[in-house]
């Protein structure tokens, strides 16, 4: 490929990046602030000091977890809204595990990481099953999901499982130190976490490329007739794609229990499920990509408050930055489409006739 | 009104669907068109009302050139076309379907449209049912209903499509009427078809087609004998197959109903044994694909029993066909049979045994490149589906079948294939039919049904004749028989 | 009768003024064939941006006028991005459903909590005296009656007009639309604009009248039940109508119930209706042909006619021309 080409690659690559600095830049100055500064606050926000990149490392869990479930569903041509919602079961499911069971460090902790799998894999399962039986459309099935979820912690916070002094928006009391999930050192890291989340995004990378059910969901996804004349399920793995993400949303509600907040708050899910799907979208489906995605995405989610702090602008200046790569990504993706459209080739005579 | 068609060339990729066509319509002429699926017809016509443009030639109207944009602009110039499918809106109801498109003012007069639909329907006799919803008429009353309206938009120039494909015979005597009609009237009307006995009936004029190119032009009467020679064209001589024993029962079908939204079969009756090659002939639309569906467990039948190797599997899912030994290779290869996208050896591994976790790479491998060389495919293991040609997605799809199949079901196994290519696929299959695998295929190449099959059926209009021994069919035999003579 | 009842009555038809707006709005772009995922972060957009607008300027018109804007431009964006660069349009919809929420906080910043003008009543005399219904009905501001308005235009556009065919048909069957001479992407995006308008002015309904000012996340959530009341209403003028009023509703009573259950926390009311119309939707998707098959052949109409929801055949797909 010549230098010119190659150039114009990078090019391609990097205007998302430029678009966005762009607009921002447009939207600090309408705003009245200097926009180096701003960007400068985030940057430091994130990066200052080890305790604040401890604080990204939280961050990518969540993401990392979410993300990789939504491979799996994406795989299988499932639009998975629902993964705040499955987030949230799982959360649930292991508050109530410890709010039910009084037993030390090594039998709770590791029990937790099965409630909050288990959690969210039934709370993905009854989406999948609404789509499929029910004949509604995974997103409203998701959507629905996510807003009853919502509703029955607020429901718990505030009812059977409010503090003896009375219910606060701050949620229940604090969990049992049995019920800490270990950090690093004075950050608010915690090594099972992360390996966890590790784990789960090479496995899913593994999974998707390497297994036969990664294989058939692939073909779903692509071409749900094909598939089924060469004898996949088409069903059945899809429910079973739902289980998965479900499975590791809810572990990733789980863990912001019992390692980030040590308790079960209203907002538990953070809107991170949703942000999944924008990391999901900008890493083009492919897990290979999708770390150093989570990575930027999560530093400006670290780095975004300090906007607040400092001057006084709203943090959701680090929503529109990852949204808006997300958009121009998909619009610049669409022109260049739009340039090389190849000639198409189109049947002869007549639709297919029987 | 004199149309002209100058030189008109059409090209899909590589296939030439119109190559040079030349063709004179007048007025006040009942106009045949006729030619097999893949003649070029349709695109012709689709031209010609301004659906699609040429990519060279040109289109006179009394000497002018025109050209045409949309068909809205080939209506203005009064040419319209009813197509096969009618091209109307199944939601809205028969009067909605007539105002759409039609002048008038903003607000939708529905009074003005029912008194156009009923003076029409009157002049022809037609009884349509101004607020019923159009997908609940019949095709022929539907065909009724775009008639109308391309009347009522002063059309000069009618341009039918298989009309008679699917509508009953009342319907085929009131729509002959009103198309003699309106020639008296100084209209012209183009009707396209495969059927020899209605063009012969109706038409004062007819044009062949042939591959993208005109083989004739007859003046009534027309004998059957030349057109049946100039639409189907030379007799190869024929190939020697080696006769083998038949093996017990496969497929039985008993009194078979199949329907779709378009045509319905019924009465079907067929017997198949191992290694017995079944060949479906006639013409597109006319129910081999159904038949094919319901053999294959894709459609439900609505009537009558399908029995697998002395089981009864009528209405049993998909994968109990499967089971059976029963697999269907689809004619739409990449829409219906390959997965886009994924490369030859994950087709390979999918197809192959699925147990366990981890995919077997090597396997997959072993046995994608052994296919690869037992099937001549160009490509490599690593080639996505999508990338390869036609003829190497066909040797694919058929690497891709399991072994020791009972029932081999295929839809045009041959289509867009070379005649190298074609003669080494069916060399394959007819070694499958040694195994004791049956075939069941359609196509519309006759000389490749008669040289491959030991019995022959032909579907016509959703009717099936009985059982033809292949070595005592000619081609031209066949061709009447296609034509909806003696059935 | 009960003067609560009709207090009632009267604001569930205020509050769901907003709501009747979207559903309508979103109900047109869908006729067209184009799904406008973007509403929740559309109608948060335009609510903020109209707010702005008539906090700075003074004048309630150009604050409207503001926000039909955004609101439209954000439409024409989700169409412009499916029609022309052939990207999803569910995910184009949904990234700017975060963006554009994102957007209206950082930008809505100093507006929070800020006074601001509204809508003024405006009884319609003569009609206010009805006994009962005029009280309910005639007794409000200018948005109620557009919302009354809307509702009958869509209705009378959609059925009785050259125009409003040409936009079903397009939503139907695109190629039999092509076939008699409508431009199908042009009608597509005139109707999306139209309905991101009417989007945008359900956001400046929103913070200009029935939930007054600005807030982060103010209005959050109204617009996926938009999204549901369109499929709900099946992609009918009054069943969306019907399905905002229904909405309204839910949430009055929640509020009416919620002194009679102390011990059952407030969030639970305010979540229950959007749970509801969940179950609601659930209801009237998927195959109901076998259930309609069971009910007596004289209320079959009736049934069919409450409950069925088909989506115009052609949504979502693209149109290739010839």
């Amino acid at each position: 490929m010549t230098w010119r080409a190659r150039l114009v690659r990078l090019g391609i690559a990097l205007a998302p990046i430029g678009l966005t600095l762009v607009m921002t830049m447009l939207i600090l100055l309408l705003a009245g602030a200097d926009p180096f500064e701003a960007y400068g606050n985030i940057l430091s926000g994130a990066f200052e000091n080890p305790k604040k990149i401890a604080d990204i490392a939280v961050a990518m869990v969540p993401l990392l977890l979410c993300s990789a479930g939504m491979l799996v569903t994406f795989a299988a041509g499932l639009w998975n809204i629902g993964v705040e919602g499955q987030m949230i079961a799982g959360a649930l499911m292991t508050t109530w595990l410890v709010e039910s069971l009084t037993a030390p460090a090594g039998v709770i902790l590791p029990l937790s990481v099965v409630a909050g799998l288990v959690g969210g894999a039934l709370w993905g399962l009854l989406t999948g099953l609404i789509r499929t039986y029910g004949g509604v459309n995974e997103i409203f099935a998701g959507l629905g999901l996510n807003f009853v979820a919502s509703a029955l912690t607020n429901y718990l916070i505030f009812g059977p499982w409010r503090p003896p002094d009375g219910a606060t928006m701050s949620g229940t009391d604090p969990f049992p130190p049995s019920a800490w999930m270990p950090l690093i050192g004075q950050t608010r890291a915690s090594l099972v976490s992360i390996l966890l989340s590790i784990i789960a995004l090479v496995g899913v990378w593994l999974v998707l490329r390497g297994t036969y059910w990664g294989l058939k969901l692939r073909a779903i996804g692509r071409n749900s007739r094909a598939a089924q004349r060469l004898g996949i399920s088409t069903h059945r793995n899809m429910l079973l794609a739902f289980i998965v993400c479900g499975a590791l949303a809810g572990l990733a509600g789980s863990l912001q229990t019992t390692a980030v907040y040590r308790r079960l708050i209203p907002q538990i899910s953070g809107g991170y499920g949703y942000l999944s799907q924008l990391v999901v979208l900008l890493s083009g489906l492919r897990a290979e990509w999708v770390p150093l995605v989570v990575f930027f995405f999560s530093a400006v989610q670290v780095g975004s408050p300090r906007l607040e702090l400092r001057m006084q602008l709203d943090s959701s200046l680090g929503g529109i930055l990852q949204a808006g790569i997300v958009l121009f990504f998909l619009l610049v993706r669409g022109f260049r489409e739009r340039w090389h459209a190849p000639e198409k080739m189109e049947e002869g005579d007549g639709p297919i006739a029987y | 009104m004199k149309i002209e068609l100058e030189d008109i060339y059409k090209y899909f990729g590589p296939v030439r669907a119109n190559d040079g066509i030349s063709l004179t319509i007048e007025s006040g002429v009942i106009q045949g068109l006729l030619g097999e699926n893949g003649a070029g017809k349709t695109t012709l016509m689709k031209i010609l009302s301004g659906y699609q443009p040429a990519d060279r030639g040109t289109i006179l109207l009394d000497g002018r050139p025109v050209h045409f944009r949309s068909p809205a602009d080939a209506i203005a110039a009064g040419i319209g076309m009813l197509h096969q499918d009618p091209l109307d809106v199944p939601a809205f109801s028969a009067l909605e379907n007539l105002a759409l498109g039609s002048p008038g003012g903003p607000f939708l007069n529905r009074a003005r449209a029912r008194r156009t639909l009923e003076a029409l329907c009157q002049r022809f006799g037609f009884a349509l049912d101004p607020d019923a919803p159009v997908s609940s008429l019949t095709v022929g009353e539907r065909q009724q209903l775009e008639m109308v309206r391309l009347l009522a938009l002063g059309v000069r120039v009618i341009i039918l499509d298989e009309p008679t494909t699917g509508i009953s015979a009342p319907q085929k005597a009131l729509l002959f009427q009103a198309l003699r009609q309106l020639s008296a009237e100084g209209l012209a009307v183009i009707f396209v078809s495969h059927k020899l006995d209605e063009v012969r009936e109706l038409c004062s004029r007819v044009t062949v087609l042939r591959q993208g190119k005109v083989t004739g032009h007859l003046e009534a009467p027309f004998a059957t004998d030349d057109m049946v020679s100039l639409m189907f064209g030379q007799v190869l001589g024929k190939y020697t197959r080696r006769p083998i024993p038949l093996g017990g029962v496969i497929l039985q079908i008993e009194d078979l109903a199949v329907r779709s939204h378009r045509l319905e079969v019924r009465g079907i009756h067929l017997t198949v044994r191992a290694g017995e090659v079944i060949g479906l002939a006639g013409l597109e639309g006319s129910g081999q694909r159904l038949l094919m569906l319901a053999c294959a467990g894709l459609q439900k039948p609505h009537g009558g029993r399908i029995i697998l190797n002395g089981q009864d599997v009528t209405g049993q899912p998909y994968p109990t066909f499967l089971r059976q030994g029963v697999a269907f290779v689809p004619a739409a290869r990449l829409e219906e049979g390959l997965v886009p996208g994924l490369t030859l050896r994950e087709h390979f591994a999918l197809a192959g045994n699925t147990r366990g976790f981890f995919i077997r790479w090597e396997e997959a491998e072993a046995r994608t490149a052994q296919m690869i060389a037992d099937f001549n495919i160009i490509g490599r293991p690593d080639t996505p589906v999508e990338a390869l040609s036609g003829g190497n997605q066909q040797r694919a799809l058929l690497a891709l079948l399991p072994e020791n199949l009972r029932l081999l079901i295929l839809e045009h196994p041959t289509r867009g294939l070379d005649i190298a290519s074609s003669r080494w696929i069916w060399h394959r299959l007819l070694e499958r039919r040694e195994e004791g695998t049956a075939i069941l295929f359609t196509s519309t190449d006759l000389e490749e049904l008669v040289e491959y099959s030991d019995r022959l059926v032909v579907f016509s209009g959703g009717k099936m004749s009985a059982p033809l021994d292949a070595s005592r069919v000619t081609v031209e035999e066949l061709g009447y028989l296609i034509g909806g003579r003696g059935l | 009768m009960d003067p609560l009842l009709i207090e009632t009555a009267k604001s569930v038809i205020a509050s769901s003024a907003p709501l009747v707006f979207a559903g309508i709005g979103e109900m047109i772009t869908e006729r067209a064939g184009v799904v406008n995922l973007s509403l929740d972060g559309s109608i948060l957009l335009s609510a903020m941006a109209a707010f702005a607008i008539a906090f700075l300027s003074g004048s309630l018109l150009l604050g409207f006028l503001g926000g039909m804007l955004v609101g439209m431009l954000i439409a024409l964006l989700v169409a412009y991005g499916s029609i022309a660069l052939k990207q999803d349009q569910v995910a184009i919809g949904f990234v700017l459903t975060l963006l554009c929420a994102d957007l209206s906080s950082f930008i809505g910043k100093p507006f929070v909590r800020k006074p601001g003008p509204s809508v003024p009543h405006w009884p319609i005399p003569g009609l206010v005296e009805i006994p009962v219904v005029g009280h309910i009905l005639f007794d409000q501001d200018l948005l109620v009656y557009a919302s009354y308005l809307v509702i009958l235009v869509a209705w009378v556009w959609l059925f009785y007009t050259q125009a409003g065919l040409r936009l079903r048909s397009v939503g139907e069957r695109p190629e039999a639309a092509f076939a008699r001479g409508v431009s199908v992407n042009r009608v597509r995006y005139l109707y999306t604009a139209i309905g991101g308008a009417l989007v945008g002015l359900a956001g400046g309904a929103y913070s200009l009248s029935v939930k007054l000012g600005w807030s982060h996340r103010h209005t959050a959530g109204i617009g996926w039940i938009a999204l549901a009341i369109v499929i709900f209403g099946g992609w009918h003028p009054f069943r969306v109508a019907l399905g905002a009023y229904l909405f309204g509703v839910l949430k009055s009573v929640g509020s009416l119930l919620q002194p009679g259950f102390p011990n059952i926390p407030t969030q639970v009311f305010q979540a229950a209706p959007f749970a509801l119309m969940l179950l609601a939707l659930l209801l009237v998707s998927g195959d109901r042909e076998g259930m309609v098959q069971r009910v007596p052949r004289l209320l079959r109409p009736v049934v069919q006619a409450l409950f069925l929801a088909k989506p115009p055949a052609g949504l979502g797909k693209r149109f290739e021309q010839g």
